[in-house]
């Protein structure tokens, strides 16, 4: 079995921190095969040998499958499984599959962001099934006295056929489990797949529809007690004084406890902890400057025109040629704040004790809750277990660590099991929001309506960097800057579904449209042709693939029959994210003088798609996800203080407000890339350029609610 | 505190709660009934909707001294085996992606579907849309209202 010495662990922790993704360590296959265990986890049947950390065959045929990552509505927990049970031929219907807790002995990548659960581990997962399978063979040829060659498999069994002989898989799994696995083992041909690319449902669908507690905020402990803590009102605010002696004569209360800039109101039930609150007496001062949605825009307009830049490429020489450019098309776009609102608000459940730390919670990043458990307690990281519990939607928001911080905060001072529960006004006031950017594209068009330059800078509010300039239309451009500023402040922001490209995937979308409008060309043509330049000669690196990225959008115009409907005013948008390409189309049509969009039609290149009804649902999400933002969401602040604190005020899409999203998906059998945000990015840009069709005018900032074009449309 | 008495899945409950406790809070902290959930607390999000004697109600804004001798039925107690056709539907349309809304748009689908068994359309998205669904299943939920009205009829 691998151990991770403390300091490939620390390693670990910071890359971790400073990516959300992507690879970390190396992985023994055949470490951690050689000996086989039976382990008694409550879950695995008793008896059952263990293959490896993912899979588990008891004598009784029972399969138990471990899907390391966290669930939060990405489908990881039934894909996984799906991706392992298919190498092994096992009989899908009889396959349990299990949530892992947090095990870096076991896994790598516990991680669920960046889209990169399936791309890390597709070949592990292949494998782990392969492996099993090959052991099984191995077995019962030696016993039936059979060339392993002549043994086949299906639904969990083996057969012979000269022979007639035939067993379940549980009957060879002991003598299987003693056999040492091979260095290297053989996969199985993607065209021979039975299980993958099938339409397989969640696997919680039973317990989500009867109301099994699945989640975070459905774990209770005997003797847990709840915390709702009061967070400074206003970002720029530290804490100054506090008076606490009314909440703690409340009804339930057992202590009010402070720690950083956090007063924990704790006690007996979640309505008593949050009355009580009500009554504390807390002043703050001001830390930082206390910021408001007007002083952004002063910001973003003095560093747009004066801000320091940060170059992030260059290709050619952009001042000539927009010198001598026959056109020049120039446009801002902006974009606000957004909390992310997963509807299961941040809550996480910590008890320290003298001798260890016992996490359990809903988390994207498990292993950074634990680190962070360490450092507070003093504790090193093997006496600290953390549970991943089902998740209530993530969207960026879990990534963070700062609600299991505060449970082991509350956690250690008042020396008890407690539960951290945010109030859904905690959840959207609490920070760590998407950034707000502001964007100017500009382009320089020749004579015969050729983009020679293009220009991109992005100024943020803790952005980091706002752009993605390696993306389209990098490399089919022969002389382009783009650049970026960064404004520091003291509202909060963090990874938020398909980071920057939520919003820039929608303003670089729509800005072509744009420019191929001035060109005089049809938008597809327009894309299509500056692909082939990136293909034929390309302007510095192209680091998407061109070829992937043409066969999604004319697989897009097809399927749309693009340009060719009446009454239908469409709109086109490409984006690659994640390892994925999706291009879309809007569609508007006008209703009694009003435009309605009708439809979204995307094609999808997510490489193999592991399960039909999972992926589906996952672009249908996304679009919906994307549009429903683009349109309503907006997030504003008065001297620090958002001025949204809950879905009254912070509006989210209905269903009486959803297009129609046809989604077809490109058969090129390539290995899976990641789904879980690749459809939102381009969704946004669809509507704008249907509705510009429409209205002929452009949709430039986001929410589109509040743009002129929009006005009285929803 | 006050001892409220509620009929609960035609069970009888009894809790020792501050009579302005949200029957929502009651179910969860109190009962350990966990299915009903939270997502906002004022309404807006139907994640907590629960039947009182069969009508879908906001369980996050009803007082418990409010229930009085309604009879409550949460979604562990919407049928015994978890066969409500409501609750096969959605399985059949693989709704579900976090599935943390679910319940809500279950218990809200179920006492509509038993108003208007046989709803058009336009009525099914008209009794939906005040359940969010921040996943953005809305088509598959609406789907799945369907099926369920076939199969009941």
């Amino acid at each position: 079995m691998n151990t991770i010495n403390q300091t490939s662990r620390r390693d670990f922790m910071k890359i971790a921190a400073a990516a959300g993704g992507g690879l970390f360590l190396g992985f023994n296959w055949s470490d951690s095969t050689a000996a086989p265990v039976v382990v008694d986890a409550k879950h695995i049947a008793a008896g059952s040998v263990k293959f490896n950390s993912y899979l588990s065959i008891g004598a009784d045929n029972s399969i138990t499958i471990v899907s390391p990552n966290p669930e939060i509505g990405q489908g990881i927990k039934t894909a996984f499984p799906m991706v392992v049970a298919e190498e092994l031929d096992a009989d899908w219907k009889a396959v349990k599959t299990v949530q892992g807790n947090l095990d870096n002995t076991q896994f790598e990548r516990q991680v669920t962001g960046g889209s990169g659960a399936v791309p890390h581990s597709w070949e592990r997962l292949r494998k782990a099934g392969a492996t099993a399978r090959h052991l099984l063979i191995q077995a019962a040829a030696s016993k039936w006295g059979v060339p392993a060659s002549e043994i086949t498999t299906a639904d969990s069994k083996l057969f012979h056929k000269a022979s007639g002989k035939s067993a379940s898989y549980g009957e060879f799994a002991e003598a299987a489990g003693k056999l040492t696995a091979p260095a290297d083992i053989k996969l199985k041909d993607e065209k021979a797949f039975k299980l993958i690319g099938q339409s397989v449902r969640n696997v919680d669908n039973k317990n989500i529809a009867t109301g099994k507690p699945l989640f975070g905020l459905d774990f209770y402990r005997e003797g847990m007690l709840f915390a709702i803590i009061q967070r400074p009102k206003a970002f720029g605010f530290k804490l100054k004084s506090i008076d606490a002696a009314a909440a703690k004569a409340m009804p339930g209360i057992v202590d009010v406890v402070t720690f950083e800039n956090s007063v924990a109101v704790v006690g007996k039930s979640t309505w008593q902890c949050k009355k009580a609150r009500e009554v504390l007496k807390i002043e703050y001062e001001k830390a930082a400057d206390l910021e408001s949605s007007e002083d952004h825009n002063r910001i973003f307009s003095n560093l747009m025109d004066n801000g320091e830049a940060t170059v992030r490429r260059k290709n050619g020489d952009v001042e000539a040629a927009f010198k001598s450019a026959a056109k020049v098309i120039k446009a801002e776009y902006q974009c606000p704040f957004l909390p992310h609102s997963p509807l299961e608000p941040m809550n996480f459940f910590a008890h320290v004790r003298e001798d260890g730390v016992e996490l359990v919670g809903p988390t994207q990043t498990p292993d950074r809750a634990r680190g962070e458990a360490a450092k507070i307690t003093g504790l090193p990281p093997e006496k600290i277990t953390v549970e991943i519990t089902r998740q209530g939607g993530g969207f960026g928001r879990r990534l963070s660590a700062d609600f299991a911080i505060e449970a082991v905060h509350v956690s250690k001072l008042v020396k008890a099991p407690v539960k951290v529960i945010w109030t859904r006004e905690d959840d959207m006031t609490g920070g760590t929001y998407r950034p707000a950017v502001r964007y100017r594209f500009e382009a320089a068009l020749d004579k015969n309506g050729e983009m020679i330059g293009y220009k991109l800078r992005g100024v943020g509010i803790n952005s980091g960097n706002p752009t993605r300039e390696d993306n389209f239309p990098s490399g089919s451009v022969a002389n382009l800057l783009i650049d970026s500023v960064e404004h520091k402040s003291a509202i909060t922001t963090g990874p938020w579904r398909a980071p920057i490209t939520n919003f820039l995937a929608y303003a670089e979308q729509s800005f072509i449209d744009e420019v191929a409008e001035a060109a005089g060309k049809d938008p597809v043509e327009f894309r299509l042709a500056l692909l082939e330049k990136a293909k034929k000669s390309p302007a510095g690196e192209v680091k998407y693939d061109v070829d992937r990225m043409i066969a999604v959008i004319k697989l897009a115009a097809e399927k749309s029959n693009w340009g060719k409907k009446k009454g239908v005013y469409q709109g086109f948008s490409v984006y690659f994210s994640h390892r994925s390409y999706v291009a879309q189309v809007g569609e508007v049509v006008v209703e009694k003088g009003k435009p309605a969009l009708k439809n979204i039609i995307a094609a999808v290149d997510c490489g193999i798609v592991i399960n039909k009804s999972g992926s589906l649902q996952q672009v249908r999400g996304g679009v919906v996800d994307g549009i429903g933002h683009a349109m309503f969401g907006n997030m504003t602040f008065k001297a620090g203080a958002p001025d949204q604190s809950n879905f009254n005020g912070f509006r989210l899409i209905r269903m009486n407000e959803i297009p129609e999203v046809d989604v077809h998906f490109v058969d090129n059998g390539i290995s899976p890339t990641g789904l879980g945000e690749p459809a939102l990015p381009p969704a946004g840009g669809a509507v704008a350029n249907a509705f510009y069709k429409a209205t002929k005018q452009r949709l430039r900032n986001q929410p589109f609610i509040n743009e002129d074009a929009f006005k009285g449309i929803s | 505190m006050a001892l409220f008495k509620l009929t609960i899945n035609n069970r009888a409950y009894s809790a020792d709660v501050e009579g302005d406790t949200p029957l929502l809070w009651v179910l969860r902290d109190n009962l350990g009934l966990v299915g009903t959930k939270y997502g906002c607390g004022i309404a807006q999000c139907g994640a907590c909707t629960v039947h009182l004697d069969g009508k879908a109600t906001r369980s996050c804004v009803l007082p418990v001294s409010a229930v009085g001798k309604a009879k409550v039925t949460t979604i562990e107690g919407l049928s015994e085996k978890g066969d409500h056709p409501v609750q096969k539907a959605w399985d059949e349309v693989d709704v579900a992606q976090c599935g943390y809304c679910q319940a809500g748009q279950i218990m809200t689908a179920a006492a509509f579907l038993k108003e208007k068994p046989k709803p058009t359309d336009e009525e099914i998205v008209g009794a939906m849309s005040g359940n969010l669904c921040r996943c953005g299943t809305y088509h598959r939920i609406r789907e799945a209202v369907k099926v369920a009205a076939s199969k009941t009829n």
